[in-house]
């Protein structure tokens, strides 16, 4: 290597400093943000596995869940900023959209209608089996994703794990999504029902809101929107697994 | 005599030779040479460029001012289908006019049955659609009779999705307003008085602005240059701001905002001011790196703010 005296001036070194830190320091942060959201959902997992293991039934389930669910699903949020800032590369607008639904589905469907968590009718059991449904869906995808980034930024990368976080999604997806449109649909009496966060007319602000005919469009929007996150993922993982060179297309 | 070869800007397929091309033609006339040879490309949508990567040639430039050999060597991009700005213009302004007028006269099948063909006891409303209507006639005159265009055309799908923002939101704004359980503004006749008078205001702003600006630049001209204030008051903003059409443009629409105190209206204000910012900022920017003397007091739409 040659002398520092050789390298530049000491402004120049002064700025390549400042650059080292910061990427070391941004390392460490994201480093950090993965172990913890590995950890998170792994906690999550566990906890879902004991209460079926004790209970045998998934009743409830989600109710001691909740708490835990919310705070790692909205901590999340987190991962938009990382790609805002670029100090992720993937896409604002493919993050944001799936963080997004995350939080819906969390905040505005099972969390404000408790019957659909805590099923005490037996006809109300389907209603649970696909809350059930998405939440392995997310524990699994969520683990083999946040495990992917921290070996990563490790440079320490299992190829299992990243065989994992390419070839899950195939299936896990589609069922994901069911399980979220399901619960959706399931929602829409006790919606209509109990007119939450509806507004009608009148009112002084001239202007009215229908909650189940949002969640009608949500649940529309999943037509356009979910093929071209499906369609995303499949190209990252011929890119990736396979080292094709994908030629995007041009406008 | 020059010789001019036209290649594909991906595949780098020869496309088009044009042997003996004046050295003074111009790069438009060589697009109508290759819409000739290629029917389907008819000039507006083609790009012509030095480099396959770099940016387009203009109609106007001059085949013998290019760095060029005697034997041109050309990129063709495709544009896609392409509309005329006028087209647009006329189509996504007509729409929003007639929608909120089908609203305002309750035609069937928006509200109950029982107000088919009525109209509002608020004389707001029907002071509202008396603004909505003016301001897109007046932007339909000034498509017709005042813009002058520096680009003919754009992509053809822009018309679907102009029209949709258009269309859509004048559809949301009017249900509300033209609705029989309407409620007019808070405080009343001082509100609505003080609405009215920002709109008109804004009005007669934005229609200086576009004159001014149409003054710069004559007719069939592409030119330039920097806008100044005139001897009409409205046009004094210029020392403050670079594009006060769009200033004048969020007044009017705070005007009617006030004027209904509807949401809808404010949200479509609020979109509204954020793409026009955007675009205010792009204008100004090239307004900044094309002219050294720029005045620098002006702000890109809002006074020292934004």
């Amino acid at each position: 290597m040659a002398s520092s005296e050789e390298d530049g001036t000491v402004e120049e070194k002064e700025n390549n400093n400042k650059k080292r830190t910061k990427s070391a320091l941004v390392t460490a942060w994201l480093t950090f943000y993965n172990i913890a959201m590995t950890a998170g959902w792994l906690v999550l997992a566990i906890t879902m596995m004991r209460f079926y293991i004790q209970r045998g039934t998934h009743k409830g389930l989600y109710r001691s869940i909740a708490r835990t669910l919310k705070f790692f699903q909205t901590f999340a949020l987190v991962e938009v900023g990382h790609c805002a800032i670029g100090i992720v590369k993937t896409s604002v607008i493919v993050n944001g959209v799936q963080v997004c639904s995350r939080i819906f589905m969390v905040w505005f469907v099972t969390n404000s209608i408790r019957q659909i968590s805590t099923c005490i009718i037996c006809q109300k059991i389907q209603n649970e089996e696909s809350v059930i449904l998405f939440l392995v869906v997310w524990t699994v995808m969520e683990i083999s994703r946040y495990s992917y980034y921290t070996f990563s930024l490790l440079h320490h990368l299992p190829y299992f794990i990243k065989w994992a976080r390419y070839n899950f999604f195939i299936v896990l997806y589609p069922l994901g999504v069911a399980g979220e449109l399901l619960t959706i649909y399931a929602a829409l009496p006790f919606v209509r029902r109990s007119g939450m966060y509806s507004m009608r007319l009148p009112n002084k602000y001239n202007v009215s809101f229908d909650y189940y005919y949002c969640l009608i469009i949500v649940m529309l929007s999943y037509i356009p929107l979910f093929p071209q996150l499906y369609l995303h993922m499949l190209r990252q993982r011929r890119r990736v697994l396979h080292g094709e060179v994908i030629v995007e297309k041009d406008e | 005599m020059k010789r001019v070869e036209i290649l594909d800007a991906k595949t780098k397929d020869k496309l088009c030779f044009l042997d003996k091309v004046e050295p003074n033609a111009t790069i438009g006339e060589i697009k109508s040479m290759f819409h000739k040879s290629h029917p389907q490309w008819y000039p507006a949508r083609q790009s012509i460029r030095l480099d396959p990567k770099g940016k387009s040639l203009k109609d106007e430039d001059v085949l013998q001012h290019l760095p060029v050999g005697t034997t041109a060597t050309f990129y063709f991009r495709d544009l896609g289908a392409q509309i005329s700005w006028v087209t647009v213009f006329l189509t996504e302004y007509t729409g929003p006019l007639v929608i909120y007028l089908m609203f305002y006269f309750r035609v069937p099948f928006i509200y109950a049955s029982k107000y088919d063909f009525t109209t509002s006891k608020h004389w707001v409303v029907h002071l509202a659609c008396m603004c909505h209507s003016f301001h897109y006639v007046k932007r339909l005159l000034e498509t017709l009779f005042v813009h002058r265009f520096s680009h003919g055309t754009m992509p053809l799908r822009n018309i679907f999705k102009n029209c949709t923002y258009y269309w859509g939101f004048a559809a949301w704004m009017a249900y509300y307003i033209n609705h029989p359980l309407y409620t007019p503004p808070i405080y009343g006749e001082q509100q609505i008085r003080l609405a009215l008078i920002i709109f008109l205001f804004c009005q007669i702003g934005n229609f200086s602005i576009h004159i001014a600006l149409r003054n710069l630049r004559p007719p069939g001209s592409k030119t330039r240059k920097i806008p100044y204030p005139t001897k009409n008051p409205f046009t004094w903003i210029f020392l403050l701001v670079s594009c006060p059409n769009y200033t004048y443009e969020l007044g009017s629409w705070l005007g009617f905002t006030l004027m209904t105190q509807c949401l809808p209206v404010a949200f479509f204000t609020l979109v509204g001011f954020v793409q026009m910012t955007v675009w205010a900022k792009g204008k100004h920017r090239s307004y900044l790196k094309e002219f050294r003397d720029y005045p620098p007091l002006r702000s890109p739409i809002l006074p020292f703010i934004l």
